[in-house]
């Protein structure tokens, strides 16, 4: 079921600059989005159109069906967790929980269950008389949420809210937001510039860059598929190269031609190609489809980093479990499927269009 | 090197004694003894008996009041509004601007206006209306007094409200709470402290003004700091004037601890 939609939202600051360019987004209850983006591309503009915080230059807000352009933020049955949480001071945790629901006028003996069951969703039980000044960053993270999901909001904003908090802890917030975004059953709509944040909680996300949707999808899709190559450098490392489509399935770059899985291209059309560099297997130079010549080498933990140069002067990251001898000749390899053509400047709804048009030729053979 | 700070110590040391103790100690002093400097209790029992001290006191606390509330009125939406505007610093230096003038020539630049001959009764005949009068009454008094310490209100609050986080405001409307809900729970208790600051930077003086009184009010509004300047001045019975003295200071004493108590919090057990 659509929960919310946006129509054509466009905003334009008076001094011109324009932050959204015709947005139209549909948000299905209970999923956990996350919209994704370099700073500027947008992203908490349309948190803050869907809180109600800014209006829209023009466009319109759906939520269950009514139109909610021009309704106050303090009407909407949506909450947000604030990127410095933006707790209240002067209250306490508890006060700070029941905040929403005292605004409601519900009677105390409703409100203290309902505060107890939410500081324990958020693992803080037996906080409730602490001040907001003795707490962690991390436990006035906790606090934020469990002050707005006490409320029961039907769908929940996170405003970078994971982006203050040291990288352990980030990660465990990341599987806590998850748990309970599951154990509640509500949307949440999670803003963030953190591309492996977005891919690790999200069942959707949407992929933005100046003022537009860039690409929207399940993280595997966005990951495996990025229909540009902005969606390609964003999200994960990977090698572009610009090559040709021969015809449907073969593909030239890097002076070869190679097998691939696309096709519903003009023959000899101009195209992208990109390869994640973990999917760059190190061979012996006479069973790689390429033969590279490694340069420098960093070891991350759990993989090097490798990057290579190529007879084309091309170069090539690759991540691998094993390292290798600086200066040495190796083959790479890669299956079809590794390789992933994007055509230049189509937008997400051409590149649905092809994809369908092509797998239905496909089954007719 | 603790010589040393001790060294740098003095100058602020000697203005303390000198300064604070020494005229306080003094005034307890002449309070407690009689013109043939024997110790005594009796100029207390009369400040305490009689009904005219009694009521200076409450003339005092309401004059005080009143000017401290109206000034509040006027200044919280302002410091408000002002923290909302551009050019800020413009504004709060037109605000500022006033105080550098001396309190006696304002005093006497609204005698002028507001004189049988002022400015305002001119500009009442203008539709046939006056000589009101407006000088003397306790209406000029207020009036003049509050728009002197307008500044003195503005600037405090102004302070903590730029000094609160309007994310904060946001999360409240996020939370449900109307404009008067999110003013009522959020902006007025955050931005207390100034309201404090200033409400105790112009209720402890306005307690004893007394220049005011005479040149605007034309000596029909009594208070506290009326009084002293008549014993000390005029009746020349400094026991008197020093024991209503200390009961001021006592009285700004109290208003201090009220005004800058701290709230308990209740404990709730979930």
């Amino acid at each position: 079921m659509d929960i919310i939609k946006l129509k054509h939202i466009t905003k334009k600051y008076d001094d011109g600059f324009v932050a959204l360019k015709d947005i139209n987004l549909t948000i299905e209850s209970g999923k956990f989005y996350s919209l994704l983006g370099p700073s500027g591309s947008g992203k908490s503009t349309i948190l803050r159109i869907i809180a109600g915080f800014t209006q829209p230059s023009s466009g319109q807000v759906f939520f269950d069906g009514q139109d909610i352009t021009n309704l106050d933020a303090s009407k909407r049955h949506i909450n947000t967790v604030f990127q410095n949480y933006a707790l209240f001071p002067h209250l306490d945790v508890f006060q700070n929980v029941a905040f929403g629901l005292k605004i409601k006028k519900k009677p105390m003996n409703e409100i203290k269950p309902a505060v107890k069951e939410a500081l324990h969703m958020v693992r803080l039980d037996g906080y409730a008389n602490r001040e907001i000044s003795e707490l962690s960053g991390g436990q006035q993270q906790r606090v934020a949420i469990a002050r707005a999901i006490v409320n029961e909001p039907k769908v929940l904003l996170l405003d970078e809210s994971l982006s203050a908090l040291d990288k352990r802890l980030r990660k465990d917030m990341q599987f806590e937001l998850r748990a309970i975004q599951k154990k509640l059953g509500i949307t949440f709509i999670f803003v963030t510039h953190d591309q492996e944040e977005a891919l690790s909680m999200s069942d959707e996300i949407f992929v933005l860059n100046d003022g537009q949707i860039q690409q929207s999808g399940n993280p595997v899709a966005i990951y495996d598929e990025p229909v540009n190559d902005f969606v390609a450098r964003f999200i994960g490392d990977s090698n572009i190269l610009s090559g040709r489509m021969i015809h449907d399935y073969e593909v030239e770059f890097a002076n070869n031609k190679f097998k691939c899985a696309d096709g519903g291209m003009k023959p000899n059309e101009k195209v992208e190609v990109v390869i994640r560099p973990e999917d760059l297997d190190i061979v012996k130079p006479e069973d790689g489809k390429i033969v590279v010549t490694a340069q420098t080498q960093l070891f991350l933990g759990d993989h090097f980093e490798i990057k290579a140069i190529d007879a084309n002067e091309n170069e090539w990251l690759i991540h691998s479990t094993n390292g290798v001898k600086l200066g040495q000749r190796v083959g790479l390899f890669f299956d079809p499927e590794d390789i992933h053509v994007m055509r230049l400047n189509e937008s997400q709804r051409d590149f649905d269009a092809r994809l369908e048009k092509y797998e239905a030729d496909e089954n007719e053979k | 090197m603790k010589n040393k700070k001790m060294f740098f110590m003095i100058p602020y040391l000697l203005w303390i004694i000198l300064f604070v103790i020494l005229p306080i100690l003094l005034i307890l002093w002449y309070s407690f003894t009689d013109s043939s400097n024997t110790f005594t209790l009796k100029n207390y029992v009369e400040f305490f008996r009689n009904g005219t001290f009694l009521k200076m006191m409450l003339n005092s606390f309401w004059y005080a009041f009143l000017i401290t509330f109206l000034t509040l009125i006027i200044s919280y939406p302002a410091a408000y509004f002002l923290t909302k505007m551009k050019n800020q610093q413009l504004w709060l230096l037109l605000i500022i601007l006033p105080t550098w003038i001396n309190l006696l020539l304002k005093a006497y630049a609204f005698i002028g206006i507001l004189g049988n001959d002022g400015l305002v009764n001119k500009f009442l005949r203008l539709f046939g209306i006056g000589p009101v009068n407006i000088l003397f009454t306790d209406f000029a008094f207020i009036f003049v007094a509050t728009y002197i310490e307008i500044p003195f209100m503005i600037l405090p609050i102004f302070n903590a409200i730029k000094e609160i986080n309007p994310a904060v405001i946001q999360a409240s409307e996020d939370l449900g709470a109307s404009k008067w809900q999110t003013f009522r729970y959020v902006l007025w208790p955050l931005s207390r402290p100034g309201v404090e600051s200033g409400v105790q930077a112009i209720f402890i003086p306005s307690l004893s003004l007394f220049m005011l009184t005479r040149l605007i009010g034309g000596n029909r509004v009594i208070t506290l700091g009326t009084a002293i300047e008549e014993y000390f001045m005029t009746t020349m019975n400094w026991n008197m004037g020093a024991t209503i003295g200390v009961v001021l200071i006592v009285l700004m004493v109290i208003v201090m601890l009220i005004t800058s108590r701290k709230a308990r919090r209740k404990k709730v057990d979930l």
